[in-house]
């Protein structure tokens, strides 16, 4: 229920007389249009003629298809911490997560599958990510003949990084010089192959 | 042969041809041109994709309504719904029959009248096809059997009921002036110029006519801002809803085509047709074939200048509500010009009919009607004045529906 006090009453406006005759408001219309004729023709139009000419998208927060960075030494950046899969509203990444091969960290995935479908592009993902590993790039004329086509796993997400990073670089790679962090050196992960080579020995 | 081609029978065939094949292009490139100005009025670039500058969108488009699937929906009557688009179009180019092109070539001995024919009552001839216009219309909207598309054929019907008035009354202050129906006798007579300078066309004498004129041509043609027919916002297309393909693009090209007409109209009624002040080719004694080609182009040119207006108020002017377009008729156009018409009559009873003072006394109409439009009480809206005023019934409804609901 709307309260009288927010009704805004608006009164019909006051016309002069030049007004009420109709013809001087139409003829001031048709000089509008026809500075604008005028503008096109001999101007330039605002239209951007899409496949020859692209509108320079901002790099840095354009929200296009989605990419998995590499670090430094070209592996997945990627720790498997599922961060990106619970922020997702839409439900859209599955990750399984694997035993990281290396030593600098302790998961990595196995799988790594983006439904660009069900994806709404609103970046909570690149957000949630702790390592910087997923990011939104400004590719978004994502096209394929079939659903299961869109659907890109890791290696398509891989090499979307290999073909945008010269033009969007990986934006914090801080956090994800994984032996470099903190001030002190990093201890050998504790996982559970570790333990059980320990409990062996 | 050569003499068959020069009677005025063989004229009469080519001209036929010639217009009926000239204007189908035209019309197609009117609707080009449509797009384009409404591209550049919205500061955008219009078709161009198919050919230089896009100049051939329209072929594009004109085989795709070629191929599309013709579809007759099943609830139509289906004779009427296939005549309606044919009545629209025919009607539409009929019309250029008397429209006198070209003025007279003389052919060794002979004089031939470039245009279709010439008869006596051309003008007369010109008004009842164009009025017949509006058949097209209303036949489609009642054949559709359909709500939307009956509404757009009744608001076509009230509405060339209500512009035909002051349409047959501005032609009347033309024929009262020029004394004749004959639309090549009429031009002849427009020829010449007042001091030298300003030509002796009927737009010095009335412009007020020539300027309602102008306006009754727009409603008659369902042309924005009268376009309420098909009003795509309200009647998604009105009496065109259910056509589709050819047949949908033959009442396009309908409408288009009645534009060109009612232009030529206005040309030949108001702005001296072929004649154009200064060039000696465009007088009337010139019969020469190239003073033909001559007067054909002032003709086309002035028409081009008016399907241009036509296009730049269309793409400037929202639609008018019904009743507002019902008022202008019945309230501002109709008297406006009976008074003209009694000045018409007046000036021809003192023989004044081609003098300044037909000027004077359309600018005496001019500022009677301004003056009634500032001093009348009736709001823009057209909201009777003995109606409660909005804000209290605003209110009253406001509490009773807050008191049913709490």
């Amino acid at each position: 229920m709307i309260d009288d006090k927010d009704i805004v009453m608006v009164d019909e406006p006051v016309l002069s007389v030049g007004e009420r005759f109709y013809l001087p408001q139409i003829l001031d219309g048709m000089r509008t249009t026809i500075r604008h004729l005028f503008k096109t023709l001999f101007g330039r139009p605002i239209t951007i003629q899409y496949p020859e000419e692209q509108r320079e998208l901002r790099v840095a927060n354009y929200r296009g298809v989605h990419r998995l960075n590499r670090d430094e030494k070209g592996r997945v950046a990627c720790v498997a911490c599922y961060m990106c899969e619970t922020a997702c509203p839409a439900h859209c990444i599955h990750i399984d997560a694997g035993e990281s091969p290396w030593e600098d960290r302790e998961k990595y995935p196995i799988k790594f599958d983006l439904d660009e479908l069900r994806c709404i592009y609103c970046g909570m993902c690149e957000e949630a990510c702790p390592v910087d590993a997923i990011e939104l790039t400004t590719e978004f004329s994502l096209v394929s003949r079939t659903r299961e086509e869109m659907i890109l796993d890791k290696e398509e997400l891989l090499a979307i990084h290999d073909r945008t990073v010269a033009e969007k670089p990986r934006k914090n790679p801080r956090i994800t010089g994984y032996e470099n962090t903190g001030d002190r050196p990093r201890e050998p992960a504790k996982n559970r192959t570790n333990l059980a080579k320990e409990e062996g020995a | 042969m050569i003499d068959f081609l020069t009677s005025q029978f063989g004229i009469s065939l080519v001209m036929v041809f010639g217009i009926v094949n000239a204007l189908l292009g035209i019309t197609v490139y009117c609707i080009f041109f449509e797009r384009k100005i409404a591209a550049w009025i919205q500061d955008r670039y219009g078709p161009n994709r198919v050919g230089p500058w896009g100049i051939f969108q329209l072929v594009a488009d004109g085989g795709k309504f070629l191929f599309k699937e013709d579809i007759v929906p099943g609830h139509v009557d289906k004779v009427l719904f296939i005549a309606a688009p044919a009545i629209s179009m025919l009607v539409a180019f009929v019309g250029f029959a008397a429209i006198p092109w070209g003025g007279q070539w003389q052919v060794n001995d002979r004089v031939v009248d470039i245009q279709v024919a010439n008869p006596d009552i051309g003008l007369l001839y010109v008004l009842g096809v164009a009025s017949m216009g509006v058949y097209g219309i209303v036949i489609g909207g009642w054949a559709s059997n359909n709500k939307y598309s009956f509404y757009g054929a009744i608001r076509a019907t009230a509405q060339m009921l209500s512009y035909e008035i002051p349409l047959g009354l501005c032609i009347l202050v033309v024929v009262l002036t020029m004394g004749t129906l004959r639309l090549e006798e009429i031009t002849v007579q427009q020829a010449g110029t007042w001091f030298g300078v300003i030509p002796q066309w009927n737009v010095f004498l009335h412009p007020i006519a020539f300027v309602i004129l102008f306006i009754t041509a727009l409603a008659e043609s369902n042309r924005a801002p009268f376009d309420l027919a098909e009003a795509e916002q309200e009647l998604v297309g009105g009496f065109h809803t259910e056509y589709n393909a050819l047949k949908f693009g033959m009442f396009f090209l309908g409408e288009y085509a009645h534009m060109i007409t009612a232009s030529a109209l206005i040309c030949v009624l108001f702005l001296g047709g072929w004649h154009f002040p200064w060039i000696p080719w465009t007088q009337p004694e010139a019969t020469h074939f190239g003073a033909v080609i001559a007067k054909t182009g002032v003709l086309c040119g002035k028409i081009a200048f008016f399907i241009f207006l036509m296009m730049w108020i269309r793409w400037t002017l929202p639609r008018f509500r019904f009743d507002q377009l019902m008022r202008i008729a019945w309230k501002a156009l109709i008297p406006m010009t009976l008074a003209l018409f009694v000045l018409a009559i007046g000036l021809l009873y003192f023989g004044l009919h081609r003098s300044g003072w037909a000027l004077v006394g359309n600018m005496a109409i001019l500022v009677v009607s301004m003056m009634f439009a500032a001093f009348s009480q009736t709001p823009v809206t057209g909201r009777a004045s003995n109606l409660p005023p909005i804000r209290e019934s605003t209110f009253g409804m406001a509490a009773t529906s807050g008191e049913i609901t709490t």
